[in-house]
């Protein structure tokens, strides 16, 4: 709940758009960084995106979440 | 996960400090993620003598026991209840929205409140409430819904907001006895609200902290700023995850949050009542306010199960361990606290990670 979803860009319609994580996409919401765009790389929290991070950052959160997740199941 | 040499450095680097130091240095992992990240990479028993405490930042775990009997009589109420997974297993004084829904009741998971929207839209026949736990991560997507909702004149969607504010809760934490020596700071919540805003950390109550990102890496360098200044007795709240974290965080985030919440006294599970901690919407959308517009227990509430002591591990006051039912009656298949169910939760996070390691108690 904490920790946001790495997810990436796909395609942007006004406040709408579209992301992939973990190869699954989905549409969310952009109001809070309008300026992203596509290909960029976005925490999304909760449906909504709160932050453009470096392609960096978003592979090390998702190594992050994927171990979390593993241990999980 | 980090290079042996990184790890060695990073080690030699803690040891070295922690030598010129007085006592056992104690510092807390405010957020809960940070919680189960340490557990998972095997800090606790690599950096003793230091401790790592955890504090009041998993969302669900700090949510009041009466807040809890309060969304599960929403469930009972016949209201479609939609919700974050994480809290479908806490138990309330008498029953869980899990069990609620065993026995019938209309709960749903989802990912995001735009989603409960949906099913609002879908149903315009029944009131769909959406149980808003969380912090500034999670309640700019609530603010959106309501403000959604209005606009769209969806009258059956409303929120019931738990929301809180995690900078009182510091506050709160750092102004009552505690014996910590040093915070780390939320990296995801700080991406909101701003390292700036995280100041009166160090220059009020003189308590070295650093804003931290996920990785090993981070939370090691995040540690070894902060036991630094420590040793050098110049507290500070240094941006340790700046590939992440601006000074003034998202302003648009902010601007939506008070346009949409006012901020008013909210109950803590472990602190009680923190003045001016919680989100409730603003009278203009009185409309989809759930704890303005049915009838909920108000009653006192017990703030544990028994003997459980999430309140003690959300203040830091004990680690998960040192609390008499861990791992013996409570367990993540019967939890009797909050702390034992979310994944942010200290004591899951301490009994998958932790429990055979020998992290010791004090």
């Amino acid at each position: 709940m904490c920790i946001g979803m790495p997810c990436r860009v796909i395609t942007r319609s006004g406040e709408l758009g579209t992301v992939e994580y973990c190869g699954n996409s989905r549409e969310i919401n952009f109001a809070l960084v309008p300026q992203a765009g596509n290909g960029e790389w976005v925490l999304v929290h909760a449906g909504l995106a709160l932050q453009i991070i470096g392609e960096d950052e978003a592979e090390q959160l998702l190594a992050l979440l994927e171990e979390f997740y593993a241990e999980r199941d | 996960m980090l290079s042996g040499i990184e790890l060695a450095q990073a080690q030699q680097l803690l040891a070295s400090i922690q030598k010129k130091l007085p006592g056992q240095l104690a510092i807390m992992e405010v957020c809960g993620t940070h919680t189960t990240a340490i557990s998972k990479y095997g800090l606790r028993p690599l950096l003793e003598p230091l401790r790592l405490l955890s504090g009041p930042g998993c969302p669900v775990c700090v949510t009041a026991a009466g807040d809890l009997d309060r969304m599960i009589a929403l469930a009972g109420a016949g209201c479609i209840v939609a919700t974050f997974g994480d809290l479908l297993r806490v138990p309330g004084s008498k029953t869980s929205l899990e069990q609620e829904q065993a026995d019938g009741a209309d709960v749903r998971i989802v990912y995001s409140p735009l989603d409960a929207l949906k099913i609002a839209a879908n149903n315009r026949q029944r009131p769909v409430v959406f149980l808003g736990v969380g912090f500034e991560t999670t309640a700019p997507a609530m603010a959106l819904a309501v403000k959604q909702a209005k606009e769209r004149g969806l009258t059956n969607f409303y929120l019931y907001s738990c929301l809180k504010t995690v900078v009182p809760a510091l506050h709160a934490l750092l102004a009552a006895p505690h014996g910590l020596d040093g915070l780390l700071l939320p990296g995801h919540v700080s991406s909101v609200i701003g390292r700036q805003a995280q100041d009166f950390v160090a220059s009020l109550y003189g308590m070295p902290a650093a804003v931290v990102g996920f990785g090993e890496r981070d939370i090691l360098l995040g540690i070894a700023a902060v036991v630094r200044m420590i040793e050098e007795g110049k507290p500070g709240v240094i941006n340790a995850y700046p590939r992440v974290v601006r000074e003034e965080g998202n302003l648009l985030a902010q601007k939506l949050l008070a346009e949409t919440f006012n901020i008013a006294a909210a109950e803590w599970r472990g602190f009680g009542v923190i003045p001016a901690s919680g989100y409730v919407l603003k009278p203009e959308f009185a409309g989809h306010d759930a704890a303005l517009l049915f009838d909920l227990p108000h009653g006192a509430v017990p703030q544990e199960q028994e003997a459980c002591r999430c309140g003690d591990v959300l203040r830091g006051a004990i680690i998960p361990t040192e609390c008499a039912l861990f791992a013996g009656r409570c367990l993540p298949l019967t939890p009797l606290g909050p702390c034992m169910v979310s994944s942010e939760g200290a004591c899951a996070a301490y009994y998958r990670y932790d429990r055979k390691k020998g992290v010791a108690p004090a």
